[in-house]
């Protein structure tokens, strides 16, 4: 397959497509291109994810989705040889704007990764490091931590678990829970938006399950975007799908439309495992 | 079809000729390797055995305590021990400090452009420069156009200039070693690169890190060239058990000049004199490099991931 190493085309921002009225739900892209180096790995993504609804990305292995999903908090731009062009809207602000801080843009768009990396720190500590992080310590009473590690910690369903060990290790809890703990060390910051990057592939059957349960009652309050290899967890898990081939956008839609009448004849043979 | 022959089925699975073979040879080349590792023991036991037997009519606590006396044929090593110390303290109170910071440089911040590049390899090849070219170094660039003059400052700088290359890459070797996972965590809920270098990966590579510093002391403390072309003299007064005797501005005398005073340039040494004075500069190099080793064991107990 040939892939174009040509600069994007300058008028991507030209045409407004993103509409005004409802610009500030969930998130908007528009003309997105992403490139490592020479290797194009976004091609012209315009798609939107709803607000409240958990979108599952899906696709074959190196199709993008990694790749869009960590545009939308920009971590990608840590990496060497990492270019950018088009435009991301979150809560109506185009997150390239030089105006914006990556800081405050990261407090709300969190991300949960692959295998659970809760810092090596207690499991208190996990959960107020972010406030501790935007906090100056003199706003920093006791109370107001022990309040929003309780409060986290019952949102992802540990605070009953956990409430007698927060003193212990992260590390040495189960996969499940420090993958749940992962997801509620982002609460304190009240983020709007929550990146899960395969969040399940570490966990076993038990674990998925908790995760995708605790998936369902977040849903509504945060906006969750979930990349994952599994389909038969986008199906199950997501309310919107989108298919993803080769750094494009194939098709987007309701996750029940979009296994039982794909409209793009390579979705329908992508969920139908001839390939990927 | 031909029936298999009994004769076969009993012969089944066992060496053939060319495995004999095989197995003679492993195990020559094993006898061989083995041997070698031991004959490197050999020389260590060896010399520490010798040092000792030779040192022992000399070695006691006078030993460590006392001035030189009678033109350094007899008495003790006080003041090269007392100038040691201070050689390598104050050249690691220098080099650790701009080390470290500048690993962590090269390895939390650095991009990968021609400027990181130069720097790396200015660091290796300082890495690379025999000791006794930091020696002239030192001498034109601190004894003279900085005006310390001979003293345990010009010295010091030498021995930290060094020092400085390994205590870099020992650094980046320990900050590498954490998980790039904590680091995306960490950036993940918003935290600058420093609040994560501060919070996360200090904490997690400061065992590393230290042990790295502490076994260049090993080092600033064995060498001989850098110092004395910069500040070490064959003799010094010195009150017997001073811990103060020198300033900065003065020379000093050090263990390993001293030993080489003691073994070529004085006439009528007490024989065993020289050789103690090796064994408590291996003693005193040995007994750092240990505590080096319980340092990080104790501090890898404490971090778990």
């Amino acid at each position: 397959m040939a892939y174009s190493v040509d600069p994007p085309p300058a008028d991507t921002a030209a045409a407004p497509a993103i509409p005004e009225t409802d610009a500030g739900e969930g998130i908007w892209t528009h003309k997105l291109n992403l490139w490592y180096g020479a290797f194009q790995a976004l091609r012209d993504v315009s798609v939107h994810f709803r607000r409240g609804l958990i979108t599952g990305l899906i696709g074959p292995s190196g199709c993008g989705k990694t790749t869009l999903l960590r545009c939308f908090n920009r971590i990608n731009e840590r990496y060497p040889g990492v270019r950018t062009a088009g435009e991301i809207r979150i809560l109506g602000k185009n997150i390239y704007d030089p105006d914006v801080s990556l800081v405050e843009l990261r407090k709300a768009v969190g991300m949960v990764f692959q295998r659970p990396n809760p810092l090596p720190l207690s499991v208190y500590e996990n959960v107020v490091f972010g406030l501790r992080t935007h906090t100056p310590r003199s706003e920093l009473t006791r109370r107001l931590l022990d309040d929003e590690v309780e409060r986290a910690l019952t949102e992802v369903g540990l605070w009953h678990h956990l409430k007698d060990r927060l003193g212990a290790r992260a590390t040495s809890l189960q996969l499940e829970q420090q993958q749940k703990l992962c997801i509620a060390r982002l609460l304190p910051l009240k983020p709007d938006i929550i990146l899960m990057d395969e969040p399940c592939s570490a966990l076993d059957v038990e674990g998925t399950r908790a995760i995708e349960e605790l998936m369902f009652q977040l849903r509504g309050r945060y906006t969750i975007v979930i990349v994952t290899h599994n389909m038969a967890q986008a199906r199950r898990t997501s309310d919107e799908c989108l298919f993803m081939l080769l750094g494009e956008m194939v098709e987007h839609a309701r996750t029940a439309d979009l296994f039982l009448n794909p409209r793009d004849s390579r979705t329908a043979e992508y969920i139908e495992g001839r390939y990927g | 079809m031909n029936p298999v022959p009994v004769t076969s089925v009993q012969a089944r699975f066992t060496r053939t000729p060319l495995v004999v073979r095989k197995e003679r040879q492993q195990a020559a080349v094993r006898l061989v390797l083995l041997a070698m590792a031991v004959l490197m023991v050999l020389p260590l036991v060896a010399i520490v055995g010798h040092l000792v037997v030779q040192a022992w009519p000399a070695l006691s606590w006078e030993f460590l305590v006392d001035v030189p006396r009678r033109g350094m044929t007899e008495g003790g090593i006080w003041p090269a021990l007392v100038g040691t110390v201070y050689l390598v303290f104050i050249s690691l109170a220098v080099s650790a400090p701009i080390g470290v910071l500048a690993a962590i440089y090269l390895n939390e911040y650095a991009r990968d452009n021609w400027f990181t590049r130069a720097i790396n390899l200015a660091v290796i090849t300082l890495a690379g420069v025999p000791s006794i070219v930091h020696a002239l170094f030192g001498l034109g660039a601190f004894v003279y156009a900085a005006r310390f003059g001979y003293s345990i400052l010009a010295a010091s700088l030498t021995l930290a200039i060094m020092t400085l290359p390994v205590i870099i890459a020992s650094t980046r070797e320990a900050l590498a070693a954490v998980p790039v996972a904590f680091r995306e965590a960490c950036w993940n809920v918003g935290a600058t690169r420093w609040q994560t270098i501060r919070a996360i990966v200090l904490p997690n590579s400061i065992s590393g890190i230290l042990t790295g510093v502490i076994l260049q002391v090993s080092r600033a403390a064995g060498e001989t060239a850098p110092i004395l072309f910069t500040g070490a003299v064959f003799f010094k007064a010195v009150q017997r058990g001073d811990l103060f005797p020198y300033r900065l501005t003065d020379q000093c005398m050090a263990l390993s000049m001293h030993l080489y005073t003691v073994s070529t340039q004085v006439p009528n040494v007490r024989e065993a004199i020289p050789w103690a004075t090796a064994v408590v500069l291996l003693g005193a190099v040995l007994a750092v490099n240990a505590a080096a080793i319980a340092l990080r064991v104790w501090l890898r107990n404490r971090k778990r991931w």
